[in-house]
């Protein structure tokens, strides 16, 4: 004789409904714990927008500030600098910014900028992390007939001075835009697009 | 396909075998009533327990400066957090409601009689490593009664003569309570003990499923080999483990799926007042969280009354109760120790309450009632009613092991039936 | 089934008779908290950020999920709740008084009362608040008959008025004769505050809602997941019965 004697479909019926509902009530006995993971109310409150005070940023100077633990890059680029992003198109692997995720769509344009001079940008190569230099004169030496860029020194990812990759290198996409606005003239808010705008 | 990877399997290791043998072929006595479900319950609760502890210490920060803040962040900042922690408070109070309650099953029903002694010893060792465990537990949230509490247990050790101060402060690590108790509670709270009691555990089972289930009437369901005819063996199939040493009686049903079945129901019931507990009313009355945890540990000012939490209380009142410090903690750890000798006190041969004299009746009540007195007496503050009462009861809490040596020697007992019954 | 339902309710009863027993009374006033009533929390709040939060922080709550929860709108909240200098919407409610200095000015720091609510309940704070009469011999001029000596000055004395503490006495015929019986001490006030007695009450009923708050700020959604959860174990408890009486049809 066998251990579960009869079966009929009552039986069966009430075996399933159990079950399902059992197996309901481990789910929603996972998702605290799950949900715990989630960057908690700390981590989101030292990651909130940051300003940034451009006043006494000087053309040709990059700055550094720290958004959610990663530096971002404010670049005031000089007009030679900005004629140079417009001739390079055929040594980059993606110059009219097509990756979607990559920039807002107030940064998808040549400089990858709101403003034109001023480039602000995730310093973070996309390749595996490091944190690329910036060479502002001299990056002949890197990219022949390109005066400035950036160079990750860990496996030699190349980006332009709107963050753009260059061809043959291992990252291969270009340098993320954070969301940022312009509360006035000299104070960016970085971490947040404007009320209003995408 | 489902075959072929069990069989791939059990080529490697016997994964069907204990499964049959613990499980669907595990003979159960079927009158077990609700006073079974315990054992279950306390599994169900320690797992419990060691998840949302696991994931507590993910946020939890063990320093004397950083305790308490971790607890507020993981109520308040971290998600759901306040659901996690809560089941673990919840749960600690719940492990001992359900421990209790098993411990007492085994006192009316004989469980701890022969053969069953080292069952309940291995029972009696949980019982310590969960004492340890949620003492040292208690110290973390680092609040007021956390410190106090770890000060005042800690200081009864002070008490053992010669060496006691010398060992209060070498289980301290410090000259009172502080970051460095705080610290080495918390690894052994994390994993030393809970290892501890997870090994106990598994033993407690294996040596259960070796002698095999008690039952309400303590009348035996397996017979000798041989002396059981075909009519009355039972109709189910049983391990071989079990029916090779042993005929089996008609009077049992296989632990999965008819045990489980009832465990299940009685896990419906628990769950509904663990989440009502949990959900709307997770400081019980004071109880399962005492108010003055909600201020952080103050090594400058006492509060007002300092109690350990309810399930400590009974003891913390046989201690009160002796006017003498080294006596007192004598009478509090004996009143544990003597509990571990039940099998060896209790010399009676008949083994449920059912079929023993109305003085075990009366004694094993008496018993009962004095347990939870005192506990009511180990957590209020001292009253002139109390100061009479409470070493009336720890009188009779120890009576009841002096009573029963006595009387069960030559007991006059009811005639046992030869079989269970309903 | 019986005897064990029987004993477990026992068991319930007792612990929580010993829990009753055990929570102090004799405090003067009770307060009807209610934290639906996200007016009185927000009336509450600013009562507290205006008068309690220059010596006492709620260090362990953050002001971001305080506007949240009692609907304030983060740009007024900043505007109106926020005194303290370089403070973000995401910090700690904290203060920028020097723990020692404090220390000295008060004979204690003022304690963070993020979960002063749990500590003493909701009905001490509001008896608390209602209880302060003056008293020269004391530092700041003010004692307390729920605090004995308390070390704060009446800081909702402009609210409030100048409260006094007299004994009342009545009247009454005992044994033929009239004599006068104390009725106890109570506490009057002067009418020199801003507000009346009712409104004064209210404000004091506001604050201790916004501190039960504070205390536990998920008790809305722990009770409303509680009903849930309950619901759950209701309907499971219900299969499992359905499904272990089919089971053990079998058995007799």
């Amino acid at each position: 004789m066998s251990n579960v004697p009869v079966d009929n479909s009552r039986r069966r019926f009430l075996t399933a409904a159990t079950t399902v509902v059992g197996g309901a009530g481990a789910v929603a006995v996972a998702v605290p714990f799950i949900a715990s993971w989630n960057p908690s109310a700390r981590a989101k409150s030292a990651g909130a927008p940051v300003e940034v005070d451009i006043t006494k940023l000087e053309l040709g100077q990059l700055i550094r500030v720290e958004w959610r633990g990663k530096p971002v890059w404010v670049v005031y680029r000089t007009p030679k600098m900005l004629e140079q992003l417009g001739q390079i198109g055929d040594k980059l692997l993606d110059p009219e910014s097509t990756e979607e995720k990559q920039q807002p769509s107030y940064a998808k344009n040549m400089t990858r900028s709101s403003r034109e001079e001023i480039l602000v940008a995730v310093g973070i190569c996309t390749h595996l992390g490091c944190s690329p230099t910036y060479i502002s004169e001299g990056y002949e030496e890197i990219v022949e007939g390109v005066n400035s860029g950036f160079f990750c020194p860990c496996h030699g990812s190349k980006f332009d001075l709107a963050g753009r990759v260059f061809k043959g290198v291992p990252a291969g996409l270009n340098l993320q835009i954070p969301p940022y606005y312009y509360i006035d003239d000299t104070t960016i808010l970085i971490g947040k697009d404007k009320e209003g705008a995408a | 396909m489902f075959k072929t990877i069990v069989d791939w399997i059990d080529a490697r290791i016997p994964m069907t075998r204990v499964y049959n043998m613990h499980m669907a072929q595990y003979p159960a006595p079927k009158n077990m009533n609700f006073w079974y479900v315990f054992g279950f319950l306390a599994t169900i609760v320690l797992v419990n327990q060691i998840l949302t502890g696991v994931w507590l210490t993910m946020s939890y920060v063990p320093s004397a400066e950083g305790a308490f803040a971790s607890v507020e962040y993981i109520m308040r900042d971290v998600e759901y957090g306040w659901v996690i922690r809560y089941m673990h408070s919840t749960g600690a109070s719940a492990f001992f409601v359900v421990v209790y309650l098993h411990m007492f099953r085994g006192m009316m029903y004989g469980s701890y009689q022969k053969p069953r002694e080292l069952l309940w010893l291995f029972g009696m060792f949980i019982y310590l490593a969960l004492m340890a465990e949620a003492f040292m537990g208690y110290l973390l949230p680092w609040g007021q009664m956390s410190y106090w509490g770890a000060q005042v247990i800690i200081s009864l050790f002070g008490a053992i003569p010669f060496v006691g101060d010398d060992l209060a402060l070498w289980i301290r690590g410090d000259y009172v309570v502080s970051g460095a108790t705080l610290n080495r509670f918390f690894a052994l709270h994390v994993i030393a003990l809970p290892l501890v009691i997870v090994i106990l555990v598994f033993l407690h089972i294996v040596a259960l499923h070796e002698v095999g289930s008690n039952n309400p009437d303590g009348v035996d369901v397996k017979r000798k080999k041989g002396t059981v005819s075909d009519e009355d063996k039972t109709k189910f199939e049983f391990h071989e483990y079990y029916t090779s040493k042993k005929d089996i009686l008609d009077d049992v049903v296989p632990f999965f799926p008819h045990m489980v079945l009832k465990d299940l129901m009685a896990f419906g019931v628990f769950i509904f007042l663990f989440c009502y507990v949990m959900f709307f009313n997770p400081d019980f009355y004071g109880k399962f969280i005492e108010h003055p945890n909600f201020e952080t540990a103050n090594p400058l000012k006492t509060p007002e009354h300092v109690f350990p939490v309810w399930y400590f209380t009974p003891f913390y009142a046989i201690l009160k109760a002796v006017p003498h410090k080294l006596m007192g903690v004598i009478a509090m750890f004996g009143a544990i120790i003597l509990l571990a000798l039940l099998p060896w006190i209790d010399r009676g041969k008949v083994r449920s309450v059912r079929y023993r004299c109305g003085l075990h009746k009366l004694n094993l009540w008496v018993f009962a009632i004095s347990f939870i007195a005192l506990g009511y007496f180990g957590g209020t503050p001292a009253t002139s009613v109390s100061d009479i009462l409470a070493p009336t009861f720890t009188v009779l809490y120890f009576a009841f092991f002096a009573a029963l040596w006595i009387y069960s020697k030559n007991e006059n007992t009811k005639p046992l039936p030869d079989r269970i019954t309903k | 089934m019986k005897k064990l339902l029987y004993t477990f309710g026992l068991f319930v009863g007792l612990v929580s008779s010993t829990a009753f027993a055990s929570s102090g009374g004799g405090l003067p006033y009770h307060a009807d908290v209610d934290l639906t009533d996200k007016a009185s929390l927000q009336r509450g709040a600013k009562l507290f950020m205006n008068y309690c939060s220059g010596c006492h922080q709620m260090q362990y709550q953050r002001y971001e999920r305080t506007f949240n929860d009692l609907g304030i709108p983060v740009d007024v909240g900043l505007e109106n709740l926020i005194f303290t200098k370089d403070t973000k919407v995401g910090s700690h409610i904290k203060n920028a008084m020097p723990e020692k200095a404090s220390a000295k000015w008060f004979g204690a720091t003022p304690p963070d009362l993020t979960l002063e609510a749990r500590l003493r309940g909701p009905d001490w704070i509001y008896s608390y608040l209602k209880s302060f009469y003056v008293d020269p011999s004391r530092p700041f001029g003010v004692n307390n008959t729920v605090f004995k000596d308390v070390g704060m000055p009446h800081v909702l004395q402009e609210l409030q008025g100048v409260p006094h503490k007299e004994e009342h006495f009545e009247e009454q015929l005992i044994d033929g004769e009239l004599q006068r019986v104390s009725l106890g001490e109570r506490i009057v006030v002067d009418g020199s505050g801003e507000l009346s007695e009712g409104e004064y009450d209210r404000a004091a009923l506001d604050i201790t809602n916004f501190m039960v708050y504070v205390g536990e700020p998920m008790i809305l959604e722990r009770e409303s997941l509680g009903w849930k959860a309950l619901l759950y174990c209701f309907i499971f408890f219900v299969l499992a019965v359905l499904l272990k009486k089919e089971f053990w049809k079998d058995v007799k």
